[in-house]
């Protein structure tokens, strides 16, 4: 019974996250911390920064990660599916509903205009949200030679219609970081 | 048509790092290439995306799939963005110990980072290109209208405005309404 009480608040807790964060993963960071560590004391604050990091660096919906590793952590296996369930609910419904109407209200000469204006609205949303990861990314050399090459690989890819995925780059990247690493061990270990 | 949305989006689960924004990218890469949308159509799906609460990843999956092939569509394409982080974090959390002590996770990592961040800024670029200046390609002639360009400056200024000004940025529900609304009042006045 009081399991059953724990997994339900548990599943209510994240609909309501799902159902009120706009913009994305960071933007539900801030709504998981207060919910879950402030208001619930599901987990500290430790374990919070641990649950961020790890749903941060793993791939996939940051939102996704982060209630799956709650929902595990607070209710087992049940938990982590009633959570994700939770967080996923609120926007399949509502997109869901709109993609519905999508071309009938798209024809409206007013929302042609309207989606003008937000198009230009999203490139801004996602140009500041580069330029903030840009300016907390770590700038050491290395990082600094990957983030121009791809980049300028990207543009090129895209201004030239090549089919190369980026998937690859970001693999690429992780494996030069790697070597990179295996260099300083190896130069360390000659030194010492 | 099913499968493959499944399948599109069990691949963008699996291998996008650090969020929405850096899942642009490879969603954008997968309707482009698949023929599923084209450029004007995804802008509005990430618009919608942005506007409407959740994670973005989920909004966009579900949107693609019911534009492609209505309710089951949006559902294999949900499941399928869903299913990749939801088994991993499961072994993930049974496991945690210590896979971030792991010097060679972190090497991984260090690498990787930049190149997510250098993701998402490139997407902004091709964004600000075909949207402000009508240029979607090299292999196509530029579609320029004046009136695109002025509604990118005119909002791109105000969130650099409000930054500076409140010193902190605006909220993107609110940016996406003033955005709306500007494309409106410029329809009037044009």
């Amino acid at each position: 019974m009081e399991k059953a009480k724990r997994l339900l608040r548990l599943f209510l807790t994240f609909l309501k996250i799902g159902a009120f964060t706009f913009g994305g993963g960071y933007a539900m960071i801030a709504l998981l911390e207060r919910e879950i560590v402030a208001k619930k004391q599901w987990l500290t604050n430790d374990e919070f920064l641990d649950m961020t990091g790890i749903a941060e660096a793993t791939p996939g919906p940051v939102a996704i990660n982060s209630a799956t590793y709650v929902g595990y952590k607070i209710g087992g296996v049940l938990g982590a599916l009633l959570a994700t369930l939770g967080v996923v609910l609120p926007s399949f419904s509502i997109i869901f509903i709109i993609s519905l109407f999508f071309d009938a209200f798209l024809s409206l000469t007013v929302v042609t205009w309207a989606f003008r204006g937000i198009r230009a609205g999203v490139t801004v949303l996602i140009l500041s949200a580069g330029i903030r990861l840009f300016a907390r990314m770590e700038k050491t050399p290395l990082a600094l030679v990957i983030f121009g090459a791809v980049f300028l690989t990207m543009l090129a890819i895209s201004l030239f219609v090549l089919h190369f995925s980026s998937v690859f780059l970001l693999l690429f990247s992780g494996v030069i970081g790697l070597c990179a690493y295996a260099i300083r061990a190896i130069r360390k270990g000659d030194k010492s | 048509m099913i499968l493959s949305l499944f399948l599109a989006f069990l691949k963008i689960g699996a291998v996008s790092f650090g969020g929405g924004y850096g899942m642009i990218a490879f969603v954008q890469e997968t309707v482009l290439s698949h023929g599923w949308m084209t450029q004007e159509e995804f802008l509005n799906i990430i618009a919608v995306s942005e506007s409407t609460p959740g994670p973005l990843a989920v909004n966009m999956a579900t949107f693609v799939g019911a534009s492609q092939a209505g309710f089951a569509g949006a559902l294999a394409a949900t499941l399928g963005v869903i299913l990749p982080s939801f088994l991993l974090l499961l072994l993930i959390a049974s496991l945690i110990g210590g896979l971030m002590k792991f010097a060679g996770v972190r090497a991984f990592l260090s690498g990787l980072r930049p190149a997510v961040v250098a993701l998402v800024l490139a997407t902004a670029f091709t964004m600000i290109l075909s949207t402000a200046f009508g240029l979607s390609s090299l292999k196509e002639a530029p579609v320029f209208e004046a009136t695109d360009l002025v509604l990118f400056l005119l909002i791109g200024g105000l969130a650099l405005f409000f930054r500076l000004w409140k010193k902190k940025a605006l909220s993107p529900i609110l940016l996406i309404v003033i955005s709306g609304a500007l494309g409106i009042l410029l329809s009037a006045i044009g």
